[in-house]
């Protein structure tokens, strides 16, 4: 009885709160992917903001034109710059972070300081260091003239500007490699499970390596992986591969988020018993063999959560971006430059939430497995 | 506590009186802008001289910064949506006022005060049909700017021998000259103004009656004359520094260059006037010089700013007293001095000239004779949908440097767009 009305008010408390995200999360995710399917704003025959706009309903139509009209090839190139930024980002957040955080562990004077310090960035709002770097990146000042104070030549490199683009590849190649990885990684599981003797899995795993590669066999890459208009004239107006111009943004994401990524391993290292390392020592490890075989080990699943924190911040990014090179530079575009220009300059509502929605999948890719084995642990 | 509970609903029932006090009699006016910084001034001496003449008036200036309105038009565009529109908002006369606001029926019609004030008379009949969609007109021109100016540093002329150059022929033979001496020849900064240069070249090889054919389909975007526009650019691109640092640089560190003596020419709009004047305490035609820029002597391609009356204004008769102090020689000379354009009124410079600088003075001279062509980079030209693509056709154009590919993508983003009489 006592128990069943307490339910009730536990019920009442949280209700607030799952209508109000029912209505603003989940409604406004259903509204948006309803507006990637229409016209809205892709025909020039009907107003887009008019009063009770009539929107018609024309499918996938939208991602289509996103991923072959040659039009639309700065998405493509948007799609590209997403995915080096997020690995750059992601492995430099975590390099500079563990190297502070084990700098930090070697009881330090002042420590604490030093700790503040290199969290600090954190505190900034992207908007401002955007701001900061930008004037320290360009291509007269700051960072190029710093060597000249030692007598050394100045580099003449634009760090937000530059048009190079490195690692060259063929946008119609993409399937291919995304195949390859996917294969990989499912093989080198399923080669794992099957040492550890666990035969179910391990054939699951396998299973799914060769679906993927029938996926490729039959061409249904195609449904997704859309064909170009112009597949010839793609490479020379829209070059993909890396651009260099992301260096810029890159060196000012990891100097804002590595102290934070700093903090998160610190945590992880104070949670290991100082007995583990003290036996580790006692059976004769070296100071560096502490680390190698003791610590690391112990922070993979630290390591997971801050790839899950820093890759989703960088595949939505926005501010930064915005800040440093503007909403027009078509070296350093990304989706959520592409969804403000597109909905909020050309009117074009229905594009820009096809762009979203597809943020959203990509974002989705790395939370769904996460929160699936997380909840998977806790039951 | 149940006193006090009630104590606080009557302070904020008295609070709401003092608020309804407040915005008693003549009511509000509400004008939504991007004028800030530096054009803020110009906005409030006439919001000044409005409250003169109705002083009971509230006057709320919303403004939301960014050049051009690149952040106003977006913010602009959830309140229209949201139903909650200003009294009165700034947009880009042409195409950005009517292919976005008109033809959704979200503006009312001006006709009535342009009859009223003899407005038909006081502004040129091309602007006028720029503001006019089906039979009606929707906003009033409160200044103009001039898009298709080339600026000059009189001194590297002077050292290097060369002249203003009237075509581009005269242009190219100086770039060569200048490249040998290792000056650049013609300055650039971020997308943008590379659109703006685009503009004057494009206005220059197919001339006024050309250019305007673009956007009623007259002319057409795949010709060969369109195929020469884009030629004529490319030959222009090597003279500037768009591979160096230009995609840096902002359109005031551009001119800065210029100035400087770094580079010798800018093609600007004549904000840049204000701006060398203005900030950097310069004289027009001594430190430094104009011209219209290369074979586009006679024609005077304009932008300008407007005010509308949105439909559901709350408060439409204190906008109209507002449109009619725009439209007026005494609004426009109150705004025009400050903000460093000139007035549209044709009336208004002769009845104060000395407000205006010699440069101004010239515009001004230009404006009322000279033919009239509407901007593509500063949305009198296109509607929105399609500036926002030929970002994209510039994109092309610099990656490939294949001009009739370029016309070809061009033709596309027209009829995506609805654009150039497709």
């Amino acid at each position: 009885m006592n128990s069943s009305k307490d339910r009730m008010i536990a019920f009442l408390m949280v209700l607030p709160s799952l209508i109000v995200i029912a209505i603003f999360v989940y409604y406004f995710i259903g509204r948006a992917v309803q507006t990637s399917t229409t016209d809205w704003g892709e025909n020039p025959a009907r107003p887009a903001l008019q009063e009770d706009v009539i929107k018609d309903y024309v499918g996938l139509a939208n991602y289509d034109t996103l991923m072959s009209e040659m039009i639309q090839s700065n998405f493509r190139v948007s799609l590209v710059n997403t995915f080096f930024l997020t690995v750059f980002f992601v492995a430099g957040c975590i390099v500079v972070g563990l190297f502070l955080a084990i700098l930090l562990d070697q009881n330090v004077a002042g420590e604490g300081f030093f700790r503040t310090v290199f969290l600090f960035p954190m505190s900034l709002s992207f908007v401002v260091t955007g701001t900061i770097w930008r004037w320290m990146l360009q291509p007269n000042g700051g960072i190029n003239v710093l060597p000249t104070y030692i007598g050394l030549p100045r580099i003449e490199f634009s760090w937000i500007n530059s048009s190079e683009v490195w690692w060259q590849f063929s946008w119609t190649d993409v399937p291919q490699y995304l195949t390859t990885a996917g294969i990989a990684i499912l093989a080198f599981i399923a080669v794992r499970y099957a040492l550890r003797q666990n035969w179910r899995s391990a054939s699951f795993m396998g299973a799914a390596a060769v679906i993927i590669l029938l996926i490729f066999m039959a061409g249904l890459w195609d449904y997704i992986w859309r064909p170009l208009e112009f597949p010839d004239v793609e490479p020379t107006i829209a070059p993909k591969g890396f651009n260099a111009a992301l260096l810029g943004i890159i060196i000012a994401a990891v100097w804002q988020m590595s102290g934070y990524t700093m903090a998160m391993f610190i945590a992880g290292i104070r949670g290991i018993p100082e007995e583990l390392r003290e036996a580790a020592r006692v059976d004769g490890c070296s100071e560096f063999g502490v680390y190698r075989h003791i610590i690391l080990p112990q922070l993979n699943p630290i390591v997971l959560s801050a790839m899950i924190i820093l890759g989703h911040i960088s595949l939505k990014i926005f501010d930064l971006v915005f800040a440093m090179s503007g909403p027009d530079n078509s070296r350093t575009v990304v989706p959520g430059i592409l969804v403000y220009t597109k909905g909020f300059r050309q009117n074009s509502f229905a594009s820009a939430s096809a762009i979203a929605i597809i943020m959203l999948f990509l974002v989705a890719i790395i939370i769904v497995p996460y929160l699936w084995t997380q909840l998977r642990d806790d039951s | 506590m149940k006193t006090r509970f009630s104590l606080v609903l009557a302070l904020i029932g008295a609070l709401m009186m003092v608020g309804a006090v407040s915005a008693q009699d003549g009511g509000q006016l509400e004008i939504f802008s991007w004028w800030a910084g530096d054009e803020g001034p110009a906005l409030e001496a006439l919001i000044e001289l409005y409250n003169e003449q109705y002083p009971d008036v509230e006057v709320i200036n919303a403004t939301v910064t960014g050049g051009s309105g690149v952040n106003a038009r977006a913010v602009l565009k959830t309140r229209m949506l949201g139903g909650n529109p200003p009294d009165s908002f700034q947009v880009h006369a042409g195409q950005e006022l009517t292919g976005t606001w008109v033809v959704a029926g979200r503006m009312e019609d001006l006709t009535f005060l342009y009859e009223e004030n003899g407005w038909f008379e006081a502004f040129p009949a091309d602007l006028i049909d720029q503001l006019t969609y089906e039979g009606g007109i929707y906003s009033v021109p409160v200044n103009i700017h001039r898009s298709n100016v080339m600026w000059y540093n009189p001194q590297v002329l002077a050292d290097n021998g060369l002249e203003a150059p009237a075509t581009w022929d005269d242009f190219f033979a100086a770039c060569a000259t200048l490249q040998e001496a290792g000056i650049t020849p013609l300055v650039v900064g971020e997308a943008w103004t590379v659109n703006h240069l685009w503009e004057s070249v494009a206005l220059g090889v197919l001339g006024t009656e050309g250019w305007n054919g673009i956007w009623t389909g007259e002319t057409d975007v795949t010709g060969e004359e369109m195929v020469a526009v884009w030629d004529t650019f490319g030959q222009v691109l090597e003279c500037t520094n768009i591979n160096d640092d230009a995609a840096g640089l902002s359109w005031q560190q551009a001119t800065d260059q210029m100035v400087a003596g770094e580079a010798a020419f800018n093609i600007m709009g004549d904000w840049a006037a204000g701006y060398m004047t203005t900030t950097l305490g310069l004289e027009p035609g001594e430190g430094y010089g104009y011209a219209a820029s290369p074979d586009t002597g006679g024609t005077f391609m304009w932008l300008s700013d407007s005010f509308g009356l949105p439909a559901d204004a709350p408060n439409r008769d204190n906008t109209i007293a507002w449109l009619n102090l725009l439209g007026s020689v005494e609004g426009q000379n109150a705004f025009n001095p400050l903000k460093g354009s000139i007035p549209a009124n044709v009336n208004a410079v002769e009845a104060a000239p000395d407000l205006y600088n010699s440069y101004l003075q010239s515009a001004a001279a230009d404006w009322s004779s000279n033919a009239l062509a509407g901007s593509l980079a500063h949305g009198a030209a296109a509607n929105e949908r399609f500036m926002g693509d030929f970002n994209q056709v510039m994109e092309i154009y610099l990656q490939s440097g294949d001009s009739s590919a370029t016309s070809t993508a061009m033709q596309a983003v027209c009829i995506q767009a609805g654009s150039c009489g497709f």
